[in-house]
Order: structure tokens, then sequence, then C-alpha cells
């Protein structure tokens, strides 16, 4: 096969690195309110009618917004192998605790209503806040912990050894930071998503959780910032940069330096976009909550998301996983994507595939449009949770 | 098998995996099952026929949210606890499963939700197509992971690179179209629908038995008894064992399946019954049925199947030529590169690469394969035969329950041919009591294909010790502990579950049409 000659590997990886940061983004705004609605639910719904309610808000759809979480595994696999081998095997336990979580979720959504029990109702009940806090939490903790560089080193047959990546190391003060702030967007989403759903005490609840969680996004987004620019240090590569060299991350050198992770803001300054955008949208949808703007409130979430995942991307550019004990062992968009032809075959099956994904995923949300009835649930009829 | 991480790690991969497989063959077979009784409520228009969709779609999306949430964990354990693997063949091994989520779980999951919340909110017709986009989803998922693990067993369409220390992908169309592939998805899929046929005839069966829901329960019975027959003979006809012959390993298993220690003149007999021991080298008081294995491993008269000692003699052959690829390897690598080395050693990497992954082998015995002695390379080859015990027994096993599959379809088809379906309470029974059964062969064949493929992960390219993460032991025995936990505690309440929902039958369809939707899918307040 010559036909990947017709894009070249360094364009290839770009354009990876963008669809990484798309499919996390896809994810977190996707799944994202399925994740805040799962950790509003006690908090926002007091009886069960209501948490049916928020229950049925999500239940038609999360399941295939859970697909953007595979998919990401997927692709991730597919076009970034030694991101996936170090990342997933590095953050071992964090990753249990993500799977722990989201094995409850579904079994949640699915077993709740199934028996009257009171007692068996709310044990489902924390059994789906703890499907949505721990991911948001889990997956926020390690985007920070990424962000400070995680200890692992390749040996020289590219063998992934950590020092030290217990979940306990993880949970520093800034990779903390990192998943409350994870946390508070997600609720920020999800409690925009429950507005638009539902009606009376439930969306009120959620109006006013959302605002609050909307307020402390804007706030631990730029403590989180702060705290970058002076007390984390960032990486860049000392060494030529071969762009369309072989993927084997040993070949460069790295230094760690402060202030490294605010040097692409210098050179492009578009780039500030990103965080622009990130407070601009949770400023927008705390304006829209009030305003009781839904679908606006919504759309500035999502926003949001898209700011602040892209602010990540963008500062650590081309790292896509820092090495805090041997910094050459880090990955870049240059050195840790696959093949040539496996990057050219996956952007071939996502041209095709991903439109078709779109455009069934909007026909359906079409369908599903609308709040949820509450007197339907109370009645028994017209909602399957 | 001391407690090492790489026992732990296959440990909890077998574990997680097995589990797995408990709820995928009945989504599977029962998505297509649900499409075809609601392609006949619409073409019949007869409301009983939606009856029954929305009956099995509810003991279908117990079972199916299961399976989904056991599903993640099988695509996130291949980074963290095989992350050399990972690593080392990611560049082919995760395209399958990347675009399974695009093709096939987008699919699945986006309309899963719309065929339960959907009844009221679409046409007859749109409902339909939704319920067979969720059966589409599924059946493509088990494509898309049959190809990848088509690709373990048979690796085509790659090669080695030294530049990245990985396998790389050369020939995708050749991973696509892989043999072992296709034998897979074919004989997997069948599986999942036999499945599927004897759950919904054995809990109609029972209904009959106790004298409820009786129209619901024939015409259910009618429907599984017909899929069920052609699926039970697609799957005993077209075996997986029809990729055995592909590769070395392949063959080895078939020869630990038959327990056949040396080669036979073609066609081989098939030991119906007897009993190999691994240590002594053969198989005592077999009973042979002549030809018959040569027919089953080759569907011909002359070709030969090779016996476990001769294929041990040639892997020996396959370790030496890995030694010098090792070697070549080795001096590519400290020159720096392809073009650094003289061609001799370019010559020697070349004509050996693809052996590469039988020094690896030797790494269980000694640090650097090029001192191995001769001791070493005969024991690495010894290890490449399976466990035969195990393999000779789950094969069995598997077989005569697809023989008795078929047995069973066939008679509840004729049965129901006749009208006779409620006549013979001992049928009836006998059905009741297949239900678990598929499961049983199910995993079974899982056993017989992936036990069977050790030592390797990827046949002659990995080694299974090769492919672990770095972790320690102690962390890893903790999530198995945590997954039993979680497990144990899914499967009861799931259980629980079916049998209420099975025991609480379906609503009655007198009833308006707004009103039956949710009955069957919502407990009562």
């Amino acid at each position: 096969m010559i036909l990947h000659q017709l894009i070249d590997y360094e364009t290839l990886r770009v354009v990876w690195w963008l669809l990484l940061g798309v499919l996390l983004i896809g994810f977190a705004v996707m799944d994202g309110f399925d994740l805040g609605t799962a950790t509003l639910l006690p908090f926002v719904a007091k009886t069960d009618v209501e948490r049916r309610v928020v229950i049925n808000a999500v239940g038609p759809v999360w399941e295939g917004n859970q697909v953007w979480l595979i998919l990401g595994g997927g692709a991730i696999f597919a076009a970034w192998p030694p991101l996936y081998a170090v990342s997933f095997s590095g953050f071992y336990l964090a990753m249990f605790a993500i799977l722990f979580a989201l094995i409850l979720r579904p079994v949640g959504f699915k077993y709740r209503s199934k028996r009257d029990s009171a007692v068996w109702r709310a044990g489902w009940d924390w059994a789906l806040f703890v499907g949505g806090f721990v991911p948001a939490l889990v997956m926020g903790v390690a985007v920070g912990n990424v962000l400070l560089g995680v200890p692992f080193r390749f040996d020289p047959d590219l063998r992934i050894f950590y020092e030290g990546t217990t979940l306990f190391e993880l949970l520093n003060p800034f990779g903390l930071l990192c998943g409350l702030l994870s946390v508070a967007m997600l609720v920020m989403h999800g409690g925009a998503w429950l507005v638009l759903k539902s009606e009376g005490p439930v969306a009120e609840r959620s109006r006013i959780c959302g605002s609050i969680a909307a307020f402390v996004t804007i706030v631990l987004f730029a403590l989180g910032g702060l705290w970058l620019w002076l007390g984390v240090d960032g990486y860049r590569i000392t060494s030529e940069i071969a762009t369309t060299g072989a993927s084997n991350p040993l070949a460069k050198t790295v230094e760690q330096a402060p202030g490294a992770w605010f040097e692409n803001y210098g050179r492009h300054s578009w780039m500030m976009l990103a965080p622009v955008l990130g407070f601009a949208g949770a400023l927008g949808s705390l304006a829209f909550f009030k305003a009781r703007r839904e679908v606006s409130a919504l759309l500035a979430s999502s926003v949001a998301i898209l700011g602040i995942i892209s602010t990540v991307g963008l500062s650590m550019f081309p790292f896509i996983l820092p090495s805090s004990i041997d910094p050459r062992s880090s990955l870049t968009v240059w050195d840790a994507s696959s093949s040539h032809l496996t990057l050219f075959i996956m952007l071939v099956v996502t041209a095709i595939f991903v439109p078709l994904v779109v455009a069934y995923t909007t026909w359906v949300y079409r369908i599903l449009w609308g709040k949820v009835d509450a007197k339907a649930i109370s009645d028994g009829s017209g909602h399957a949770y | 098998m001391e407690l090492d991480i790489v026992a732990l790690s296959r440990l909890q991969f077998a574990m997680t995996a097995l589990y797995h497989f408990l709820f995928v063959p009945l989504t599977l077979g029962l998505s297509v099952l649900l499409a075809i009784m609601e392609t006949v409520y619409v073409m019949t228009g007869r409301p009983i026929w939606r009856q029954m969709t929305k009956f099995w779609g509810t003991l279908f999306g117990i079972n199916f949210v299961l399976g989904v949430a056991t599903g993640i964990v099988m695509e996130f354990q291949f980074g963290m606890n095989w992350s050399y693997y990972s690593h080392y063949v990611g560049d082919i091994f995760g395209a399958p499963l990347a675009i399974e989520g695009l093709m096939a779980f987008f699919l699945e999951a986006t309309f899963v939700g719309l065929f339960f919340f959907g009844w009221d909110k679409l046409s007859k017709v749109g409902h339909l197509m939704t319920t067979w986009a969720v059966a589409l989803g599924s059946n493509f998922s088990a494509l898309w992971i049959l190809i990848a693990n088509g690709w373990m067993q048979n690796p085509v369409g790659s090669a080695f690179n030294p530049e990245t220390m990985r396998m790389e992908v050369t020939d995708f169309f050749a991973v696509l179209f892989n043999p072992v592939a296709q034998a897979k998805f074919v004989h997997t899929v069948s599986a999942g629908y036999v499945t599927a046929a004897i759950f919904v005839l054995g809990v109609s069966a029972w209904y009959l038995l106790k004298g409820r829901h009786a129209e619901l329960a024939k015409r259910s019975m009618t429907v599984a008894a017909s899929f069920g027959l052609a699926a039970s003979l697609s799957v005993v006809v077209l075996g997986d064992e029809s990729g055995y012959l592909s590769t070395e390993h392949q063959k080895m298993k078939l020869a630990a399946i038959e327990g056949m220690w040396e080669t036979e003149p073609a066609p081989a007999a098939f030991t119906l019954v007897g009993f190999p021991d691994q240590k002594a080298r053969e198989t005592h008081y077999a009973i042979k049925i002549p030809w018959v294995m040569g027919l089953i491993g080759t569907r011909s008269l002359t070709q030969e199947i090779p016996g476990i000692d001769e294929l041990v003699t040639r892997a020996e052959a396959r370790i030496r030529q890995g030694i010098a690829a090792f070697d070549a390897l080795q001096q590519i690598r400290a020159a720096g590169g392809a073009d650094k080395v003289t061609s001799e050693v370019r010559q020697a990497f070349e004509n050996n690469g693809h052996d590469l992954g039988y020094a690896l082998l030797l790494k269980r015995h000694v640090d650097d394969p090029r001192e191995a002695s001769e001791a070493d390379i005969r024991q690495a080859a010894w290890d490449m035969v399976p466990h035969v015990p195990t393999l000779f027994w789950s094969f069995r096993i598997m077989v005569g329950l697809g023989f008795f599959f078929i047995g069973l379809t066939a008679l509840f088809f004729y049965l129901s041919a006749r009208r006779r379906l409620d006549r013979y309470p001992g049928l009836l029974r006998l059905a009741v009591f297949a239900i678990p059964l598929p499961w049983i062969a199910a995993e079974l064949g899982w056993i017989v294909a992936e036990f069977g493929r050790q030592p390797w992960i990827i046949e002659g390219v990995l080694p299974t010790a090769a492919a672990v993460s770095s972790l320690g032991a102690s962390t890893v025995l903790m999530t198995i502990i945590g997954f039993a936990l979680i497990y144990t505690v899914l499967i009861v309440i799931e259980m629980a579950l079916m049998v209420r929902a099975i025991r609480k039958g379906p609503e009655a369809d007198d009833e308006p049409e707004a009103e039956l939707v949710p009955q069957s899918l919502v407990a009562a307040e």
C-alpha cells in the first residue's frame, strides 16, 4: 500500500493529536452531562419520582454517550499505543477506580426501578452517585498528574517501569485541584442538562447547583492556571525534533523548566483562545442559568469544557505524557504515534464513520427531545427506568 | 504455577473475560431474535408479536447492561495489565478495537436506549429499524473483536520494526481478511445464536409446563427452534477448528485437543475418549474412530495432521532461527539502524526476523537468548505444548453439547411443525434444564481457543510472559479481589432480576397500547 503517502507522517500525527482532543472533548461534552447528572442525583432529587425524573433524563442516552469513552480508549490504543500502554498501566489503581465506578453506573440505571423497595433504590442512588462522581474526579486528577509529569521510564526494549504511582501519590494537591475542577465542570454541565430536561423543584435545584458549579469552575480554572504558572515546571524538548521520525521516545532529550507550559502561548497567540473560551463558557453558563435560557446554558457549558480541555492540550503540545523521573522517556506527538500506515487507515475509517455516528446520534436526540414527564413516571407509563 | 505477576495478570484476564462472555452470547443472539420477532409484528400487525418483542426485550436489557459494564474492563485491561503487549502490537491490534467502537458500539448503544424508550415515540417501522440497528451493532462488534483476536492467533500482515521495537502493520487487508478471524466470527456468532435460542426455548418450555402464556411461549419456541437449529448446525459444521491448520501453534492446539502425540497417516483417527497424560506424553485407553479427525481438521482425506512430538521438533528449529534473529537485532540496535550494519547481518534479520518471538520464549529460562543451552532450547520447545488434558476434555464436552443442541432444536422444530409443542412434559423439562448448557459450551470454547494459545499472547511473535505490565503482584491481587467481589454481587443480582422478570412474565396484551409499554419494563409502583 502506498496510498498512505498521500498525507505525510507529520500531518497525520498532528491530525491524530487533534482527534485525540476531539475524542476527549466529545467524551466530556456527551458523557460529561451523564456523569454530572449522576453526581447531582442525591442532591437535586428528594422523592422517588424526582429521582426517576433525573435518571430518565439521561436514561435513553447515557449508553451511546459512554461509547465516547470506549472509543477514546480504542483510538488511543490504535493511534497512540505508547500513550495507551503507559497511562493505563501507570495509573493502574486509578483506572481500576474508574472501572469500578463505571461498572456500577449502567447497572444502577437499569436495575434501580426493577424493584419497589426503598432500600434497594436508595442503594442504587448512591451507586449512581459514585458512578458519576468518581470517574469525574479521578479523570481530573489524572490530567493534573499528566501536567506535573508521571514517574515512568522506558528501558531500551521500550518496556515501561514506574516509580511510585500509587493512588495516594496521585492525590497530590495540584492533582486534587484538577480533579475538583473536573467535577465542578461536569456538574455545571449536568446541571444544565437537567434544567433542560426537567421541571419544577428538580429543575430549580439543578439551576442552583449548576450555577454554583459554574462559579467554582471559574475559580478553580483560574487557580489551576496560576498554580501551573508559579509552582509547576513544564517540559521542553532540547534536542532536534524529527517530526517524521520513528516512534521511539528515547531518541530525544528533554528538560524540565519553570513556565515551559506557557511557552506555546507566546509563540502562537491564537492559542489564548482556549483559556478564554474556558472562562467565557463558564461565565456564559452562569449568566444563562440566571436568565433561564436552558439551551444556551448547556451550549455555554459545552464551550467551557471545550476551552478547558483544549487549554491542557495546547499548553503541553507537543508533549502528551511527560515523564518526571526520566524526561527523555516523555511521550510527544512526534514519537508516540502508530506507524504512518495505521494513522492513515484509521483516519479514513474515522472520516467515514464519525459523520454517520453524528448523524444518527442527532436523529436519536431529536426523537427524545423534550422534558421528562414526572406525571408519566408516577403513573408508571412512558418511561423505562 | 506460582503466583507471580504473569500468573496473576492471566488469572485476572481469564476471570474477567469468562465473566464478560457470560453476557455476550445472549446479547448477540437475543438481539437478532428480537429483530426477527418485531419484523413478524410489523409484517403481520398481530400484537402478540409486539408483546413477545417487549417481553424478551426486558430480559435482553437485564443481560445487555452487564455486557456493557464488563466490556469496558476488557478494553482497558490490555493497557492496564498488558502494557508491553499494548506497546508491542498496538499498531495493529488497536485498530480493530477502535473500529469496533466507531462502527459497532455507537450503533448498538445509541439505538438500545431508543429500543426501550422509543415504543411510543417512533412509528412501527422506525422502531423496527432501531431494533435491527441494535442487532447489527452487536454482531459488528463480534466481527471486529474477532478480527483482533484472530490476529493474535494468526498474526498476518505485519512486521517487526527494529527502530520502534514493535510490530507494525504492513498489509491491513491481510489483517482484515484473516482466515482465522473469519472462522472465529462465524463460529462465535453462531454460538451466540444457539445460546439465545436455547434460552428462549427453555424459558418458553417453563411457561408451557406451568400452563402460562401458552400463545406467547409456543410462538417463541417456534422462532427459537428454527433459528436455533440453523445456528447449532452452523456452530458445529463451521467450527472454529477450520482455522486450525493456518499456523504452527494452531496445529499444536489441534494436536492437543486430539491428544495426538505422534503424527498419524492421513486421514487421522479421532479419539472419542481417552486419558491424555502430559508427563508420559501419551493418551491412555484411547477409543478411536478412523478418519474422523482428518476430516474435522483438514476437510480432506489426504492432508496430514502433525502430532505433538513433530511440532515440538519443528519448534526447536524455529527457536534456533529466533536466536539468529535476536542476535542480528542486537547488532542492528547497537549500530543504531539497519542501514549501519553489514549486509550479512541485515540478511540474517530479514531471513529469521519472523521467528524473533521464538527467541523471546527462552527468556523464561535464560536472560540472553543467545546464551541458551541445548537443554534450554529443548525445554522452551516443550513449553509450547498446552495443557493437553484441559484442551482434550474442554473440546469434547463442547462438541458433545453442540450435537445435543442440534438434536434438541431439531426435535422442537419437528414438534412445532406438528403443533405438538405442549404434548410432552418430559421434553419441556429437558428444554428447561438445557438453559445453562450453551454457556458451558461457550466458556469451554474460550478455554480451547485462548488457553490453548499459551505460551503465546501473539502466536510466534510475543510470549505471554513477556507481555505483562511491570506492576506489583499485590496490586494486581488487589484488583482481582475487587473484580471478584463486584462481579459476584452483580451476577447474583442479575440472576435474581432475570428469574423475577421470567416469573412475572409478559404483560397481558389486551390493554391499550400506551399502557403496554412500560409495565413490562418498570416495576409496579
